[in-house]
């Protein structure tokens, strides 16, 4: 308990003395978010002094081992640093695919070859990488997927296509799910390559939706060459790496659910906004609705604790990224609903300046139940993985 | 936010003494005597030493703590244990414990602990819970305290040796420690759905002596607001135990029943609100262990955590009792089928120590809005 205690007045030190100001306040939208990569623009010199003092203590990744660049923090370590990151509202120094779904799986699967090539660089921010998942016949049923790896003798030939790539443009490398056996069940001739977006062969186009924004693509591979070096554990064994890797998008996903650091509460922007009575938030029926919001919103932030604190203590169970997934992306549609209810008739202003946010986050919510697999996806994996009832 | 050893051992064995002493047959059998109460029930709780979880060491207590009463509490509405484990032990103990002299706190908290003292709060004139216009007086007489007024509502009231009473007025609120026998107190009771009974009690010029005020003349109002949130995180306790009883039983139901050639959990109607249901109820498990660590450290953020619990575990409860039924078609609607029983007690549960509306509506106002 004394070297904990030590822990946090050390990082405490150190997070007041090295989290620029800038970075201390609240996001306003995902674009306040550092991506990282070969391409990133950083948006300030905050952004990019935070990222490189956070990497090079490993804190990007801070549960990662510190062999690979990681922060090699225990569990509860790992608490405090995210405890006091909050305490200043400092931002997350790096978005990234790559610390969110990717790493977790290399660490798991790869070989030590690959993850001394890989892992170093997801901490760093120095490359970006996207999912190469969902096809336009496999959504849902993912493992339907029809994107082949032929094998070349020394390298695999990629062709085929993938949809809903979430920022294919901007991503330096992908993770991708291939084809690499036809005649077997869908679930067994399924492969996990790595490759670079750069390679000949491979083209993104932008799908723009119904927000106007377009975080996603579709990616065309034509005749992409990949060593073999690139296939992460056993050739047609893909689909377990795939299945692990979605608990952690789901985990990831499920966090939209969380109320954002350093933001007032959904009551009390709602009585600033519609004005008190009494002192009370004049509108009975908003207030009803914002209080029951409120509760659903910090009960499920405390089962994030939970479910993090159990997982820690070796309690947890796997199918808990589907109940975290489910609810988070729920409670976030509610959010962006009531957001919309508060931000009165103004808030259907689709202009492009930071007015048409509000209007444009609402629409780009209506995804969070789809992507990740959906809602019903995930009710379906509760029914059967947990509650076992018959198929 | 886990349980610790100690607090897991607790919750097992509290498992086992009420699988053993107090099944859903038991209520019923209770039920089917016109009995209201379990005395012997309460006998092996009180050997078991559960009275005095949540008081002091130096009191005769377990010193245990509020997470202890909650894993209890949870596991007593997985049985729908009839006792007065939570009004007398839980909250008429940590209201005497908060207000109360080192004399009145001798004077009462060893023998609740023991289980041989029964004490309740009688605050609520509304129905709804609503403490702000308590209209039950007391009048200083020399060294004496004359109290009026009606109590409405208290749940076992009739059974308890001790009344809380809390009084209002000008000079604020108050609570008194009343006999229930003494002069002056009459109860009326009724048969409420859980097949327990609520007393109407009246209080017409109780002469009480100065040593039965609890804390100062108008002085309760903190303590009052500990005890709600006591009361509330509590009680979301024993709710959550109800929820999770009664959707295993439903789950279970849905595995065994077939319809249309097929286990009727082989549907995906079924299945989809199945696994709705589990993860509301993983949500709510959160919510009441929150709360209720928050009671043993006296936090800040104590009075909002409890509302919050009570708030979301009368939902959820609500929804696991109304699909209970609904799930097992037209046999759950039957007297004979054991579901019924969660939804009676649930809609106790759902009402004591203020309803959904009432802790959303407090944790609105204490969250600034």
């Amino acid at each position: 308990m004394e070297h904990l205690e030590q822990f946090r007045q050390d990082t405490r030190q150190w997070l007041e003395a090295n989290c620029p100001e800038d970075m201390r306040q609240p996001m306003r939208s995902d674009e306040d978010q550092c991506w990282g990569g070969r391409k990133w623009v950083f948006a300030s010199e905050g952004q990019q002094l935070w990222l490189e003092r956070m990497a090079a203590k490993g804190w990007t990744a801070p549960r990662w081992p510190s062999e690979y660049g990681g922060g090699g923090l225990s569990g509860d370590e790992a608490k405090i640093l995210s405890e006091e990151m909050s305490r200043i509202g400092a931002r997350r120094p790096l978005s990234s695919f790559g610390l969110d779904m990717l790493g977790p799986a290399l660490l798991l699967y790869a070989t030590e070859e690959q993850k001394q090539q890989y892992i170093p660089d997801i901490i760093d921010g120095k490359i970006r990488w996207c999912q190469g998942y969902s096809e336009p016949n496999a959504g849902s049923d993912l493992a339907s997927l029809r994107t082949k790896a032929d094998d070349m003798g020394d390298h695999y030939l990629i062709n085929g296509s993938k949809v809903w790539t979430s920022y294919a443009d901007k991503a330096d490398w992908i993770f991708c799910l291939v084809r690499t056996d036809f005649d077997c069940p869908k679930h067994e001739g399924i492969s996990f390559l790595l490759f670079d977006m750069a390679s000949e062969g491979v083209s993104t186009k932008p799908i723009k939706l119904i927000s106007g924004t377009s975080p996603f693509c579709e990616t065309f591979f034509d005749d992409v060459k990949v060593p073999k070096g690139q296939l992460v554990g056993t050739l047609n064994k893909g689909w377990e790496i795939a299945k692990y890797l979605l608990t952690h998008e789901r985990t990831m996903i499920g966090g939209f659910g969380l109320a954002g650091g350093g933001m007032k509460g959904m009551g009390q922007i709602a009585a600033a906004k519609r004005g008190t009575k009494d002192g009370r938030l004049r509108d009975a029926s908003l207030r009803a609705e914002a209080s029951s919001f409120e509760i659903d919103e910090m009960a499920f932030g405390l089962t994030i604790e939970r479910i993090t604190d159990e997982t820690k203590a070796g309690q947890g169970t796997g199918a808990s990224s589907s109940i975290l997934k489910m609810y988070g992306t729920e409670l976030n549609k509610l959010r962006q609903e009531l957001y919309m209810a508060i931000g009165s008739t103004d808030a259907l202003n689709f202009d492009t300046d930071s007015k048409g946010a509000l209007v444009r986050n609402w629409l780009r919510s209506k995804a969070n139940s789809i992507e990740g697999g959906t809602t019903e996806v995930q009710l379906n994996i509760i029914a059967k993985r947990i509650l076992g009832l018959p198929a | 936010m886990i349980l610790n050893e100690e607090q897991q051992l607790l919750k097992d064995s509290a498992k086992l003494l009420l699988s053993e002493n107090a099944p859903i047959s038991a209520l019923r059998a209770m039920r089917d005597a016109g009995d209201d109460h379990m005395p012997e029930l309460w006998s092996k709780m009180s050997e078991a030493g559960w009275p005095g979880i949540v008081i002091p060491d130096a009191y005769s207590g377990l010193e245990f703590g509020y997470v202890g009463a909650g894993v209890v509490l949870e596991e007593m509405g997985r049985t729908l244990a009839l006792s007065p484990f939570l009004s007398s032990a839980v909250v008429a103990a940590s209201l005497i414990n908060q207000l109360g002299s080192e004399q009145q706190k001798e004077k009462y908290l060893p023998g609740i602990a023991a289980g041989e003292l029964t004490a309740v709060l009688a605050a609520d004139e509304t129905g709804f819970f609503d403490l702000s216009t308590i209209e039950t007086t007391a009048s200083a007489s020399g060294d004496d305290y004359v109290l009026s007024g009606t109590k409405r509502g208290v749940i076992d009231g009739h059974n308890a040796d001790l009344l809380l009473v809390v009084t209002g007025g000008d000079a604020g609120m108050s609570v008194f420690a009343v006999e229930s026998g003494a002069e002056g107190v009459t109860s009326k009771t009724r048969l409420i759905v859980d097949s327990q009974r609520a007393a109407d009690i009246t209080l017409d010029n109780v002469t009480v002596s100065g040593d039965a005020l609890l804390g100062s003349l108008g002085g309760a109002s903190e303590a009052m607001e500990f005890t709600i949130d006591v009361a509330a995180a509590c009680s979301a306790a024993e709710m959550l135990g109800i929820s999770i009883e009664t959707f295993e039983r439903t789950v279970g139901y849905l595995k065994e029943r077939e319809q249309f050639g097929s286990k009727i959990g082989t549907f995906q109607g079924l299945q989809h609100r199945a696994a709705q249901l589990f993860a509301e109820i993983e949500v709510s498990k959160s919510a009441v262990l929150a709360a209720l660590q928050a009671l043993d450290a006296n936090s800040e953020k104590r009075s909002v955590l409890a509302s919050m619990a009570k708030a979301k575990c009368s939902k959820v409860l609500r929804n696991a009792t109304e699909e209970g039924i609904q799930m097992h078609g037209g046999i759950g609607m039957t007297d004979e089928f054991d579901i019924g029983f969660f939804m009676k007690r649930a809609a106790v549960c759902r009402q004591a120590y203020g309803d959904y509306h009432f802790h959303a509506d407090r944790f609105a106002t204490l969250r600034g809005y």
